[in-house]
């Protein structure tokens, strides 16, 4: 299944090519996987081996850095009275025999379940660990956990695909599932010409290797569109089940909701908010309430982490899509037009944009990147806000009567917001920043600050620590300095210091 | 001979209701013989064991309810395509106006279409160079996107799609045709665009579906499907660089409204039915490249915003769908400048593929971030402005008030007729850029 295309019914898009030229004719049945290609198989089970729900009974590889675990499809405890032996097998060759007391089952490569049924798993866990996605306002400003759920409202051009195509290339999944429902089709193509180009940092392979694309373009049938949602769940947590961590693109969910409301009115159901049917809730929280991080029967632990896009109507946040979502996720990005306005991507708006996850991963920031992350972290979200409350009174009062000391606050905010927020996706450094640069990149404007501020307490003039460029600098360095090039930032901090301490010695006589 | 059902049950505006006959399908095509021998075509929009509803698209005036014969055709409506179609005029269900008789065809096209399948599609990357540097700088147009301009009544988009035609230089291609779909049209617009297609010589290279605002509004649903069907055959059958230009979308999604009406659904958002996307996005999906075919489709709809209000569900459902906007704000019609752009609210969300070294210029991409950007600064400056009165501002941001009014002049305000290359409209940007401090540019 990995790296191919598949609409919202689980039809692999190149299959209906062949059959039936470019465009998509109707009534055309094909099956998902290619029952007739071989694959090589390795038995892992012995025989009379007991065995339960999910036990892996061997594996092929899949794609060749990627390994396809073949699971007990069946809910019982049996005994193995076949196993296959090493070789080349097609998907529908029996490739292991079970009995439970008398009866015999075959197994097979294929598995077949209900999209709409939730796949069972032995126990659930907490959260632990940060889905890294190598974008600065996410991981260090709002992460979300392997399992978590977020949501990215936005209106049209605020760059919520954009954003969602950086997470599916550098999110530290080991699959990712990306469902396009009901959007643009040159999206889609967008993502097929330009993923199999790009190279996954971890594995080295491309990234096409690792993903599973679910194609529901807005003119293709309304009940898919409603289907490939949770076509692409049920997928992910087949993979879940075999040990691995998935991370969902659903984008976007409104237009499955739409969809749901469309279906919902032909039926001539009762509406209730803005036409959409009474049971939108109830649905959505069935589909968020499907992510999480899970040990499956045979013990692996796994993740489902679903990243819904929401395309509010309007751009306004109260319509009934986002406003339901935001109850079932615990990561909120919201996109802000004034933001994309300015060409700041992503325009996540730091001042409405939440993540619940901040306290549950402290001890794992803590462990793995810095002590001091979560407290530093603060700091830069307390600047912002101040920043915020400084730009109210300057809307009234004019910049200039601010003190300096608000003044150096507006100052390195302008830093944050530029050098560290805004991240292009199109630079090849800035694309994808990891964690420890990430933390460097924040120590390194906390350094700034705090020695600016010494200076403009003794009552040296902000405009003359202005005038050093140092600011201008920081902003640049997101650019500059690549990823393994780390201690640069020690540089630029030492060059802070030497400049502002020049600084200091140059007023000693004034004051 | 077909079999003829005679007389109907009830008739309600556009649709008249039939006692359901044998054989009969969902959104078949029948055709309405009237007692004077008039043909009219509708086709079934709702079926049940009683019965049938048929939408007539020339409309029920002067049907009689007992004399009026019913035919079934057997099929959904489809339309005849031939190379013959160029330079044609259409109505909006696609029979010809013109009086030079029927297109002489077997080729029969379903006006629904079907969905391209994704992965034959190819992604748009070719530049279309329109001479307009508000567009060509900060909004390109690619072939095979689809760009909407959205405008308010009033101000003047037909003179900026008029000037794209004539200045984008599809036209040096031999090969291009356009196809132009007019729904709820005034005259005037029908006539200015026939003026301009006959004075630039691509008179024979335009298809024209017409279907003016004294129309039955009921043909207008059709319109658009049928144009498309046509676009989609000169692109992916015989290989053609086909611009389409639907104007006005508000007029198709209101009588899309009427109906949806009338057949007593269950409204959404400002009456508009809840399939409004779904039923834009089977017409703005129409556009594209396949990457096995040397034709494609560029489409340019026109929306009027009712009340200027971008997030009126037309306007809004078609930016989600549409890869990008070109916006014409009032404010700046009223300064006098001409296009009166509003790049705020633009974009174009193929631009980021269509230029840079390989097809424009290597500083294109920072030039248009940087004016995006200052020109937003620019927006809160002047707010600020009001405020505490220019004099009280800051050198800098005085410095961007004049940024502000050196750009909407010089750069925005081109006229009709001036045409610009790239290179002269990058460097324009760059002189503007200047009057700005050094320090402020932190994209370039």
């Amino acid at each position: 299944m990995i790296g191919n295309v598949f609409d919202g019914i689980e039809r692999p898009l190149s299959k209906l090519q062949e059959y039936s030229g470019d465009f998509l004719k109707k009534g055309c049945n094909i099956d998902a996987i290619d029952l007739e290609k071989k694959w090589h198989f390795i038995p892992s089970v012995n025989l009379g081996e007991k065995i339960s729900r999910n036990t892996i009974v061997g594996t092929v590889k899949e794609s060749e850095f990627f390994d396809h675990k073949i699971m007990n499809p069946n809910h019982i405890e049996a005994e193995v009275i076949y196993i296959a032996p090493e070789g080349e097998y097609t998907a529908k060759d029996t490739i292991a025999k079970i009995r439970d007391n008398e009866k015999e089952y075959n197994i097979t490569m294929v598995q077949k379940w209900p999209v709409r049924i939730q796949r069972p798993y032995k126990e659930r866990l907490t959260v632990r660990e940060p889905l890294i996605t190598g974008q600065r306002v996410i991981d260090t400003m709002f992460p979300i956990a392997k399992g978590g759920t977020a949501m990215i409202p936005g209106g049209f051009g605020t760059g919520k695909t954009m954003l969602q195509h950086q997470m599916a290339k550098w999110s530290d999944a080991d699959i990712i599932v990306y469902i396009g429902c009901g959007e643009r089709g040159n999206e889609m193509t967008e993502v097929l010409e330009e993923f199999p180009k790009l190279i996954d940092p971890k594995t080295n392979r491309p990234l096409m290797e690792r993903t599973i694309l679910i194609a529901n373009t807005s003119n293709m049938p309304v009940a898919a569109r409603e289907t490939s949602i949770y076509t692409g769940i049920t997928i992910a947590e087949y993979y879940r089940d075999m040990g691995y961590h998935v991370a969902i693109m659903a984008d976007s969910t409104s237009r499955w909701a739409e969809a749901l409301r469309e279906i919902s009115g032909r039926l001539e159901e009762m509406p209730a908010e803005e036409g959409y049917p009474s049971y939108l809730p109830s649905r959505l929280s069935q589909v968020y309430g499907r992510a999480g991080i899970t040990k499956s029967y045979n013990g692996n632990i796994g993740s489902v982490s679903i990243i819904g896009a929401v395309s509010p109507q309007g751009s306004d946040f109260s319509e009934p899509v986002t406003q339901n979502t935001k109850r079932f996720v615990h990561v909120f990005w919201g996109l802000d037009r004034e933001l994309a306005y300015a060409r700041h991507y992503p325009s996540v708006n730091w001042k409405i944009s939440y993540s619940e996850y901040i306290d549950t991963l402290q001890d794992w920031y803590e462990k793995n990147v810095d002590e001091h992350f979560v407290d530093d972290r603060l700091e830069i979200v307390k600047l912002l806000q101040e920043e915020n409350e400084l730009q109210e009174i300057a809307k009234v009062v004019g910049q200039d009567v601010l003190s300096d000391m608000k003044k150096l606050v507006l100052e390195t905010c302008k830093s944050i917001r530029l050098g560290f927020l805004q991240q292009s996706a199109l630079s090849d450094i800035d694309t994808y920043v990891p964690l420890k640069k990430q933390y460097r990149m924040l120590k390194s404007i906390l350094n700034l600050y705090t020695e600016s501020a010494k200076l403009v307490e003794k009552g040296i003039p902000i405009s003359k620590i202005k005038a050093l460029g140092l600011f201008e600098a920081y902003i640049k360095l997101k650019f500059n300095v690549k990823n393994e090039e780390i201690f640069k930032f020690d540089e630029f901090d030492q060059n802070v210091l030497e400049k502002l301490k020049q600084l200091d010695e140059e007023y000693k006589d004034y004051m | 001979m077909k079999v003829q059902y005679l007389g109907l049950e009830h008739i309600n505006g556009p649709l008249v209701y039939l006692k359901t006959p044998e054989n009969i399908s969902y959104n078949e095509q029948v055709e309405l013989i009237l007692k004077s021998g008039e043909r009219r075509i509708g086709n079934v929009i709702t079926l049940n064991e009683d019965v049938t509803v048929i939408q007539v698209y020339e409309g029920s005036d002067g049907i009689d309810i007992n004399g009026v014969k019913t035919e079934l055709s057997g099929k959904e409506l489809q339309i005849k395509l031939s190379q013959d179609c160029l330079g044609r005029v259409f109505n909006g269900i696609g029979r010809p106006i013109d009086g030079l008789g029927e297109i002489q065809s077997d080729l029969e096209r379903d006006i629904n279409g079907v969905a391209m399948n994704p992965i034959a599609r190819k992604y748009p990357r070719n530049f279309i160079e329109t001479g307009i540097s508000a567009i060509d700088g900060l909004m390109t147009l690619i072939r095979g996107q689809k760009l909407p301009i959205f405008s308010g009544s009033g101000i003047n988009h037909n003179d900026l799609t008029e000037q794209i035609i004539r200045q984008a230089n599809i036209k040096d291609d031999s090969n291009f045709a356009i196809v132009f779909g007019l729904m709820g049209a005034e005259y005037e617009t029908a006539e200015f665009f026939k003026k301009s297609f006959k004075e630039n010589g691509v008179l024979s290279k335009v298809v024209t579906f017409q279907n003016l605002s004294n129309d039955p509004s009921i043909e207008r649903i059709l319109t658009p499907k049928v144009a498309l069907t046509c676009a989609e055959y000169l692109a992916f059958d015989l290989d053609m660089q086909v611009l389409v230009i639907l104007t006005d979308m508000t007029a198709y999604a209101e009588s899309l409204r009427e109906i949806s009406t009338l057949k007593g659904e269950i409204p959404s958002r400002k009456g508009y039915p809840g399939y409004l996307y779904s039923d834009l996005a089977s017409i703005y999906e129409r556009a594209g490249i396949l990457k096995d075919k040397k034709g494609s489709i560029t489409q340019i709809p026109i929306i009027t915003m009712p009340n200027d209000d971008i997030s009126h569900p037309i306007p809004d459902l078609t930016g989600y769908i549409t890869e990008g906007q070109i916006v014409l704000g009032r404010e700046l019609y009223q300064k006098g400048i001409t296009p009166p752009i509003n790049i705020l609210d633009s974009l174009s969300r193929l631009m980021k593929d269509g230029i840079g070294e390989e097809y424009t210029r290597k500083d294109h991409r920072s030039i248009s971030d940087q004016i995006f950007s200052s020109y937003a600064r620019v927006q809160d400056v002047r707010a600020l402005a009001k405020v505490l009165g220019e004099s009280d501002l800051s050198d800098t941001d005085k410095k961007y008030l004049a940024f502000g009014e050196a750009f909407e002049q010089r750069f925005l305000n081109q006229g009709k007729f001036e045409s610009r290359n790239i290179i002269q409209t990058l460097d324009l940007a760059l002189e503007v850029l200047r009057i700005l401090p050094e320090e402020e540019l932190d994209k370039i």
